[in-house]
């Protein structure tokens, strides 16, 4: 495999650019192996590579029905961060933050990761008070925060509402330095030439259509390509786990719901970072070819359906101004739409499941991207080990019925709302 | 745009209504000290690909609860019923 540096690229350029090869091979299921993970988007590349170079796993397969990268890990909002408060999401999403930090050198692929910084901003003095008290937080964990007054952040992203008549004048903001943005198709195929690299296969173009049982324990997968046995099958299909679950005969804390996400047309630089609107939940940042890229609300029902509706496109549009006027003259050129798999607390699972032999990492709600690194990490830890890693011990599955909810918002089982 | 046909109202658009979430589940009786039973009914969902029942509330019109039947893929609505008279899953709140 082409190890990837400026001198390979001087060298193929003064070639005409031929021999270039594949950067993962599209291999043929097997009849077994020890590992199968479920969905081939970041997350499940992600955790089969570190099966493999963390715990030396030696016969690991991806298996993806469509191709790597077309679910969730291409329909997001690109946004990095670690600015999460309750003890057991913290010092996971700072190992996910820390991960992505290194992982264009860890891969040999650059995940154009840029941590240009996230702003949260405030509008009312109770909203400072939250906002220094999680700030605080982060920072005992070691997390970076800083805390900006009014003019801090005017001096920082001018083209915020500081007029007058403001819907919802700007108080000031939390400030995460080593937030940012990271180019998400570059995740799944850094993930997967990596993978490839330490053997595994990564199998497109097959879905699970049930599972392989034998005394009362997951044995593999019968897929639309044959089936294939396996001492132990991870599912990474966040979107579709309490789908795949049920094939199992599992019920899961989970409801699938739609985000939707828009970019402009391409404009000069206008914003430097991340900003998230405190007075409702929008998110914009500008995109490396100029689009301004936001998101907002889910759509607010259960559904499958990978399409946005009309009510979220007018808010988030409504938010944006409110935020942004300038924004108003800018035209939204694509919109799209990922199913989300939204667990009862808001926070993710990565946990064994009741059955031998099957694991679960999903309830991702709106934070899976920034957590795909740290994700890989700790499914394939608890893969290997049969036991979670300190990072995920509370990523449970059972975490409901003991009443340890992980509830960031403090929502309640209410996830259309989260 | 979902368009939810009240049986009180008419047709009307979906930003009319406030979600419910999912109708499947009913809370076992007060005095039920069952662990398991309550876990499923407060945390548990089918989360189903295809038919979905679940409620909605008319907030800007009627303000009744309704029982709605919807496809989670197609957005097809089957049928819409005041949540007192759909099956006793629903709950006497409609929650």
């Amino acid at each position: 495999m082409t190890h990837y540096s400026a001198f390979t690229l001087i060298r193929k350029a003064l070639g005409a650019n031929r021999g270039w090869t594949r950067a993962w091979r599209n291999a043929e299921p097997r009849a077994g192996y020890d590992f199968v993970i479920v969905g081939g988007g970041g997350h499940g590349l992600a955790t089969a590579y570190y099966l493999a170079k963390e715990h030396g796993a030696a016969s690991v397969a991806v298996i993806e029905k469509g191709y790597i990268g077309g679910g969730n890990t291409g329909r997001n909002t690109t946004i990095v961060r670690s600015n999460y408060m309750i003890d057991g999401n913290t010092r996971f999403y700072e190992k996910s933050l820390q991960l992505w930090e290194e992982m264009s050198g860890e891969l040999n692929f650059n995940v154009m990761l840029s941590q240009r910084g996230q702003l949260n901003t405030c509008h009312s003095p109770a909203q400072m008070d939250a906002a220094a008290r999680r700030g605080n937080i982060m920072r005992m964990n070691g997390i970076d925060a800083e805390l900006l007054t009014r003019e801090e952040v005017r001096r920082r992203v001018p083209i915020l509402d500081f007029s007058d008549h403001a819907r919802f004048p700007i108080l000031g903001a939390l400030w995460q330095q080593r937030a940012g943005v990271a180019r998400h198709d570059a995740v799944a195929w850094g993930y997967a030439r990596g993978a490839d690299r330490h053997g595994v296969d990564i199998i497109q173009g097959c879905e699970v259509k049930g599972f392989l049982q034998e005394q009362g324990r997951i044995v593999g997968v019968r897929t639309t390509r044959g089936d294939i046995r396996a001492q132990k099958v991870g599912l990474a299909v966040a979107g579709h786990t309490s789908h795949v679950a049920r094939m199992a005969g599992l019920r899961l804390p989970i409801e699938t719901h739609l985000l939707q996400a828009f970019a402009t047309e391409p404009v000069k630089p206008m914003l430097h970072c991340v900003v998230s609107f405190g007075a409702a939940h929008f998110y914009v940042s500008q995109d490396d070819k100029g689009g301004l890229v936001m998101g907002s609300d889910l759509d607010g029902y259960n559904s499958y359906g990978q399409r946005g509706d009309l009510p979220i496109v007018e808010e988030t549009m409504a938010d944006a101004k409110a935020l942004i006027p300038l924004l108003s003259r800018l035209r939204v050129v694509r919109q799209w739409s990922g199913v989300m798999d939204m667990t009862m607390d808001g926070s993710p699972i990565i946990s064994k499941s009741p059955i031998d032999g099957l694991y679960i990492d999903g309830g991702w709600c709106y934070g899976g991207f920034k957590a795909t690194p740290a994700s890989g990490w700790c499914f394939a830890h608890t893969l290997a080990k049969d036991r979670p890693h300190e990072l995920n011990e509370r990523f449970t599955l059972d975490r409901f019925r003991r009443g340890h909810q992980l509830d960031e918002k403090g929502g309640g089982p209410t996830p259309w709302a989260h | 745009m979902l368009r939810i046909a009240c049986p009180y109202c008419g047709e009307r658009d979906q930003v009319e209504f406030t979600y419910g979430g999912d109708a499947a589940s009913g809370f076992p009786a007060l005095a039920d000290a069952d662990l398991d039973r309550w876990t499923d009914a407060v945390f548990i969902r089918d989360n189903p690909r295809g038919e979905h029942r679940e409620l909605w509330q008319h907030q800007h019109g009627c303000r009744q609860w309704l029982y709605v039947v919807r496809d989670t893929v197609t957005h097809a609505i089957q049928s819409v019923v005041p949540a007192r008279d759909a099956s006793p899953a629903a709950g006497a709140d409609g929650r």
